[in-house]
Order: structure tokens, then C-alpha cells, then sequence
């Protein structure tokens, strides 16, 4: 990713400035040979306190703004960097193959396991073969696909979310967009195997939990995941999509806040600065979570997964 | 003739037009938005609000849903306690709490679902109604619940389960835990799929949305009301994405029977028999009082 150009999102710019006018200082300082060790470590310790004061400010737009930040890492560079062996399935064998969804079977550090993701690009070119990682019914028919094989083989099934929603197209409509969402939650309810869900980026509305009901539910640190995009839901509440800011504040869609109401397991932390700008980090964080997880459910047999899966589901919700 | 006189001239002619409309009170007539006959309400109403001009269907509440469906006294509603709440301070235009007043107010109910047992020409079930004019029948947390409670019913009285849809999807003001009701509303009809009883899903005027993606198209039998709006994503949504018009019909009941999705399109009167000929293959009927 270091070759692309980053364009810095708005709240970022007063870092990178603060980086850019570092490295010219360092090239001056090679250059003229003058040792300017002291001024430079001075302004890159500023600019640490910055970036670290700017991101524990973050606006739940801005996060959103993150979360799907085009360099962000997505499915295929995780599994590129956690797994092994990675074998991609394609196709829901009745209709075609969706690449808004990838997944396949790997080796977690030597373990079996399925891997499953949406898959957006870093380019646009990409974006456009991915559909923007918005899915058609034969994404969510593929993923079902794969997590049967799964629990056939007793594989574990680890899923990445990554997407704005389900494609809301003619022939996503024609082929059956809710049928296969809502046949893809029946049987997530009950696969008899473990599933581990992270959201990596954008979990957008029933696109996103399509792949989504798992054993453990757990987030990046600026992932959002909500019922409807901020966007849309301005303009429906308050007929205007100008109020996203407002609807991102009232919807709790960021982690911490999922994570006080109970609705995720957990949050993995991300490198300084967000994902975007350490794939590497972001990836190891993401290995130990999957780590705790395969050790934890390693142990416990079918039925009683199963059973907490479905108290968990069961539970959800508020009301007097 | 100044350019002027043109703009009275046509305001003359638009107000003459006006005043040669019929002056129809609110209340006693109404139009049919699909074929614009103007109807009386009361034969309407008689109608089951079917537009006796072109069969349009117009939308139930839960009242009239049930009194054409359970047969009449049979209806024993359960779970009729439990209430939304407000746990997110949410605030757009207005608050959520203000809003389930309203909608609290107007239709006499704490929500948008109602179940219970009740009785079909004779063959006994455990009946939901989704009703849209609550909030536009969104699912939130109530829904959810009551939904797992009368597929929990079902389980253990050992009957079909009967779920009428009607609803705009997700309730937005209860923010991620009303998406969360499709993952809880489809592992509970899991586990009425691990046992061998019927559950069937009747889709009414709009199922759209998380509905229509969680319990409402998992039905072992679908049946769907002539006309109706079925879809995951609503038809202005597409237009937007795809720029472009829909065709006419897309959606509807009959596009869904066409594509696979419904097994039965039919005419508001018959949806009872209908129900009662498919229960007939399931369940006894109660022995008559």
C-alpha cells in the first residue's frame, strides 16, 4: 500500500502536515549535514501528541469516514497476512459467482479453518469488479456455500465485514436479496460449528449481518456497525442527508458504544492513526483475537455452543 | 389584451375547474389510489377495503386483519405487555419516546405486533398480525421478542405458527439492536424448523426491508395479498441506485410468485379458507362448541 498516494481525510491534516514538514527537515538535515536531531525529535513527539488527542476526539462521522477509507485493509490483505494455504471457493453453483464476498479454506497457524469476507478495492477499477463490496444474492448464497462445507469438515468459520449493505439492484431483488439474507441468519443461528464475526470496516444494515451471526461478535476500533448509514438515515428522520453527523451520534454505530449496550463481544484494538496506515498491526491484532477465540471454543462440544449462540441472539433487544 | 390578462384568464378557468369538482368530505368518501374511483367508505369498509372498482387492496390494521382471519371470539392474545423503550435517548425531528406515544395513541396498541392462539375455520394456531399504521410495522426490540415468543408457543403447544407481514423494516430509533431482531427473529424459526410444525408467513402490503430478510421469507408456505409490495430494498431506493425507472409490477406479489419466492397470490377473502385448507394438513380441528 506504500505505493499509493494517501489522500489524508480533513481531521488527519494537521498530522500529516506535521509528517510532511519532518521529513523535510531530515532530507535538509542530510543534505546541509547539519544536526538537527533535537528540533526533529521535538516535532515528532508533537506530532505523536496530536495524533493521539485527534483520535481520542473522533466524531462518530469522522469514524465512519475511517471505517471505509479506501486504503483500509479488507479480506483479501488479511488473509494474505494471517492465513496460509488460503484455497478461494467461488460461486453459489445456481446462478454465478459474487466478488463483493470472497471466501475459502485456510490454515490459521497450522488450524483448519474457513475464512469468509467481503471484499471491497483500493482502487476504483477494483471497487467496480467488487461492486463496491455490496453483495447479490449469490454472495450470501457462496458464503452459505462455504459454511456448510465447513461444518461438514468441522472447520471453524471465520468471517470478515466489510460492506455499505446488500446490493439494492434490479437483479438482486429478481434473484431474492431478502431470502438469501434472511436464509443465511437461519442457518448461522444453528451451523454446528464454531463462527467468529470481526467487523473490519463498514458493517452496514443486513448486508453486513448476512455474515454476521456468529459465537463472538467482535469489532475494529473504528469499524461502525449499524442498522442504516448515517446518510440515509438523515435523510428519512430528518429528511435531510446533510444530517449525517446527527444520525451518526444518535445511532451508536462505533464500538465502544455497541459494546456498552452489549450488542458486540468486543473490540480490537487498532495501530496509531487507524488501521489504514499499518495493515501489518492491524492484522496481528486481529490474529490474537482469532487466536483467543479458536483456543476457547476448542474446547466445547457442539450443543453447548449452539445453545449460547442462540441465548445470545435470544437476548438481544430492550424493552419493558 | 395585455400578456397579463393571459395569467388571470388562467387562473379563472383553474378556480372554475375547482369549484367543478365533487366536494367529498374526508371522512365519508375515499379515493382509490390506484384506478382514482371515488368510493364510498362505508361499502368499502364492507368491501374488506378492496376498491370494488379495480380490486386494489387497501392496507389493514390489526383489528380488521383479525376479524377477517381468526374466527370470531377464538383470538387469545398473549404477551400484549411488553413496550418499547427508549433506550438510546434517540432524537430526530421528534424523540423516540414521543413517537411511540403517538403511534401508541392513534392505534389503541403498545406496538406494531400482536399474537396469540386463535382458531382458523375450527383449526387451532398461534397467530401474529403485524400492523404497518404502528410506525410503519418497524421491527424493533418488542417485535423481536414477541415474535421468538409466539414461535416459543408454538413449540410448546405443538402448533402451526401463522404470521401475517406488514412493515417499512428495521426501527432505526433503536439504532443496532433492531437489526439485531433479524438474527433473533430467524434463529427462532430455526428452531421451529428442527420440529416438525408448519410455519407460515402471509405477506401483506409493504414487507420490505430487515421483515422481509429475517422471518418473513423464511415460511415453509409463503402466501402473499394480491398487489402487495414485497422487497428487500424499497423501489425508490433502487431508482436511485440504478437511475433508472422500474418496471410496472416489479415487487409485487405476482413478480415474487413469477420468480419463486411466493406459493400462493390471493384475494384478500380467500386468504382464511386458503389458511384453513393448509392447516388442514397439519393440525386437527378443535372439537365445536
Amino acid at each position: 500500500m506504500a505505493e499509493k498516494k494517501k489522500i489524508p481525510l480533513e481531521f488527519e491534516k494537521p498530522i500529516t502536515e506535521l509528517y510532511d514538514k519532518i521529513a523535510e527537515l531530515e532530507t535538509l538535515s542530510r543534505e546541509q549535514n547539519i544536526d538537527m536531531t533535537s528540533e526533529i525529535n521535538a516535532m515528532k513527539n508533537r506530532a505523536l501528541e496530536l495524533e493521539t488527542k485527534i483520535f481520542q476526539n473522533l466524531l462518530p462521522m469522522q469514524i465512519v469516514q475511517i471505517s471505509r477509507h479506501q486504503l483500509r485493509p479488507g479480506t483479501l490483505d488479511y488473509i494474505q497476512l494471517l492465513f496460509t494455504d488460503f484455497v478461494e471457493l467461488k460461486g453459489d453453483r445456481v446462478f454465478a459467482d459474487d466478488p463483493a464476498i470472497i471466501g475459502g479454506f485456510a490454515f490459521y497457524q497450522g488450524q483448519n479453518v474457513a475464512v469468509i469476507g467481503h471484499q471491497k478495492g483500493h482502487d476504483t477499477k477494483e471497487n467496480i469488479r467488487r461492486n463496491f463490496g455490496m453483495p447479490n444474492p449469490e454472495g450470501y448464497r457462496k458464503a452459505l456455500r462455504i459454511m456448510r462445507l465447513a461444518a461438514k469438515f468441522g472447520f471453524p468459520v471465520i468471517t470478515l465485514v466489510d460492506t455499505p449493505g446488500a446490493y439494492p439492484g434490479l437483479g438482486a431483488e429478481e434473484r431474492g436479496q431478502a431470502e438469501a439474507i434472511a436464509r443465511n441468519l437461519q442457518e448461522m443461528s444453528r451451523l454446528p460449528v464454531p463462527a467468529l464475526s470481526i467487523v473490519t470496516g463498514e458493517g452496514g444494515s443486513g448486508g453486513a449481518l448476512g455474515i454476521a451471526v456468529a459465537d463472538k461478535v467482535l469489532m475494529l476500533e473504528y469499524a461502525v456497525y449499524s442498522v442504516i448509514s448515517p446518510e440515509a438515515c438523515g435523510s428519512i428522520l430528518w429528511r435531510d442527508a446533510a444530517q449525517s453527523e446527527a444520525a451518526a451520534q444518535a445511532l451508536k454505530l462505533t464500538a465502544p458504544d455497541l459494546l456498552k449496550l452489549k450488542l458486540i463481544d468486543g473490540i480490537i484494538p487498532e495501530p496509531r492513526g487507524g488501521a489504514h496506515n499499518n495493515h501489518e498491526t492491524a492484522a496481528q491484532n486481529i490474529g490474537q483475537a482469532i487466536d483467543v477465540f479458536l483456543r476457547e471454543y476448542s474446547r466445547q462440544n457442539t450443543d453447548e455452543i449452539l445453545a449460547k449462540r442462540y441465548n445470545k441472539f435470544r437476548n438481544m433487544g430492550f424493552f419493558k | 389584451m395585455s400578456v397579463l390578462d393571459w395569467f388571470s384568464k388562467q387562473k379563472e378557468s383553474n378556480a372554475g375547474r375547482r369549484a367543478g369538482r365533487l366536494d367529498i368530505p374526508g371522512d365519508l368518501w375515499v379515493k382509490c389510489p390506484s384506478c382514482a374511483a371515488v368510493l364510498y367508505k362505508k361499502d368499502l369498509e364492507e368491501n374488506h377495503k378492496v376498491c370494488q372498482n379495480c380490486g386494489h387492496h387497501f392496507r389493514l390494521t390489526f383489528e380488521e386483519r383479525l376479524s377477517l382471519t381468526a374466527d370470531a371470539g377464538s383470538f387469545r392474545e398473549f404477551a400484549a405487555e411488553l413496550s418499547a423503550v427508549d433506550f438510546l435517548d434517540f432524537e430526530d425531528t421528534k424523540t423516540y419516546k414521543k413517537r411511540l406515544e403517538e403511534n401508541q395513541r392513534k392505534t389503541g396498541r403498545r406496538d406494531a405486533f400482536v399474537c396469540g392462539e386463535a382458531a382458523i375455520h375450527g383449526y387451532p394456531a398461534v397467530l401474529g398480525i403485524m400492523d404497518f399504521s404502528f410506525l410503519g410495522g418497524s421491527m424493533g426490540s418488542v417485535l423481536g421478542e414477541k415474535f421468538v415468543r409466539a414461535a416459543e408457543r408454538a413449540l410448546e403447544k405443538k402448533l402451526p405458527l401463522v404470521v401475517f407481514t406488514a412493515s417499512g423494516g428495521a426501527r432505526m430509533q433503536e439504532g443496532l439492536a433492531s437489526l439485531m431482531q433479524m438474527a433473533k427473529t430467524a434463529a427462532a424459526v430455526a428452531r421451529l424448523q428442527d420440529s416438525a410444525l408448519p410455519y407460515i408467513v402471509a405477506l401483506t402490503d409493504p414487507t420490505t426491508g430487515g421483515t422481509t430478510a429475517s422471518f418473513a421469507m423464511l415460511g415453509d408456505i409463503h402466501l402473499a395479498e394480491k398487489g402487495a409490495l414485497i422487497a428487500f430494498a424499497g423501489p425508490r431506493v433502487i431508482e436511485q441506485t440504478i437511475r433508472q425507472k422500474l418496471p410496472k409490477g416489479f415487487q409485487s406479489a405476482e413478480f415474487l410468485e413469477e420468480h419463486g419466492f411466493v406459493d400462493a397470490v390471493l384475494d384478500r377473502q380467500e386468504i382464511k379458507n386458503h389458511l384453513a385448507k393448509i392447516l388442514k394438513h397439519f393440525v386437527q380441528p378443535a372439537e365445536q362448541r
